[in-house]
């Protein structure tokens, strides 16, 4: 291990990574938004858990612990050979927020998928970007046979701030989709102008 | 807040994947001194002058596993515990072994939301467009 340690060979591109999160209620369309963009076949990640339901994080006794895995998507787009963004689907529920908590950490921002016809599903996710200073934007996935509502009752019924953006989409269209995120980028950059004014007066 | 409180001990459905024991590749640990929490898009990039893991005994499969796709191009920790199928918790530690054993070497996505460059999201915005 000591030989030739500093004459490594040319050094590898290292990305920069950026996250956004995709959340939203069960069967909402997590996992075809990522796999409409994502470079790489839906992969599942997983996560080891206690019983509890939290994640294994101390050493002691884990042996004798039974765990489950949760599994949440994960994709990934390559913008450039230096800058690699990846999504990140979680379960909606909140037994699943210590996860959020993990994934939230360093996110540039969310997508709350919602679903006209279960609205009330994506109550958890959207209060929990705003709690945490998160900047996220609602994606209002149209299903076949669901009624279309107009934008601002869909707003009026999820109570948003009038600084969250609200998208119709279809998460199976890759073309939508890229829309959906860039509206996420967007967001995240006017609530950092917003907040570096609020820091700097 | 709690709108599903049925039977704690039911918490896991379909979401949710097989219940299974921590793997015997980390020998019961499922944290690494060096490595608290490391990020899911942290970037693993292979020591190019680093010994042959494959020479030290004790380094697992797994661990090799690791080392070799991080030759062929840096990896985040996620794209690791889905290419090797092993949960997340798992492939921390083994990192961190690598880490300690200078196989590999970690890049932290430093910057949280607030404090991305804005050139970065634009050049983000713009890769996206042009996808
Ligand atoms: N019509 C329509 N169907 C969709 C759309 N998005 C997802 N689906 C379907 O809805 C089902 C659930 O989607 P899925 O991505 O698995 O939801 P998840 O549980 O949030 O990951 C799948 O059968 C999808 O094909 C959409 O925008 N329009
Ligand atoms: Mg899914």
């Amino acid at each position: 291990m000591i030989f030739g340690r500093s004459e490594r060979g040319k050094p590898p591109v290292e990305p920069v990574t950026l996250k956004i999160l995709v959340a939203g209620g069960f069967g909402v369309g997590k996992t075809t938004l990522v796999g409409a963009v994502s470079e790489i076949r839906p992969l599942r990640t997983e996560e080891l858990l206690t019983e509890a339901g939290r994640p294994v994080d101390d050493t002691s006794g884990v042996e004798g612990k039974r765990t489950t895995t949760v599994a949440m998507d994960f994709g990934r787009i390559t913008l450039r050979e230096d800058l690699v963004l990846y999504l990140f689907g979680t379960p909606g529920q909140e037994r699943f927020w210590f996860m959020w908590d993990e994934l939230s950490e360093g996110a540039l921002g969310a997508v709350v998928l919602a679903d006209t016809r279960r609205l009330e599903d994506c109550f958890a996710a959207v209060d929990y970007f705003e709690r945490r200073s998160i900047p996220f934007l609602v994606g209002v996935n149209c299903f076949e046979g669901a009624d279309r509502y107009p934008a601002e009752a869909i707003r009026q019924a999820l109570d948003l701030d009038d600084g969250v953006p609200l998208l119709l989409c279809d998460a199976r269209d890759r073309e939508s989709v890229k829309e959906i995120l860039i509206g996420v980028v967007q967001h995240a950059m006017a609530y950092q102008a917003d907040r570096r004014q609020t820091v700097t007066t | 807040m709690s709108a599903e409180g049925q039977g704690r001990s039911h918490w896991f459905d379909d979401e949710a994947g097989p219940v299974v024991r921590p793997y015997a590749m980390t020998r019961g640990r499922t944290t690494s001194a060096a490595q608290h929490r490391l990020d899911l898009i942290a970037v693993v990039v292979a020591e190019s002058q680093a010994d042959d893991p494959e020479a030290d005994s004790t380094l697992s499969p797994e661990h090799v596993d690791i080392v070799d796709l991080c030759r062929d191009a840096p990896q985040s920790v996620a794209e690791l515990s889905a290419e090797l199928d092993l949960p997340i918790g798992v492939v921390r530690v083994l990192i961190g072994d690598l880490v300690d054993g200078e196989f590999v070497h970690v890049n932290r996505p430093v910057p949280p939301a607030e404090l991305v460059d804005e050139s970065i999201l634009r050049d983000v915005i713009n890769g996206l467009r042009a996808l």
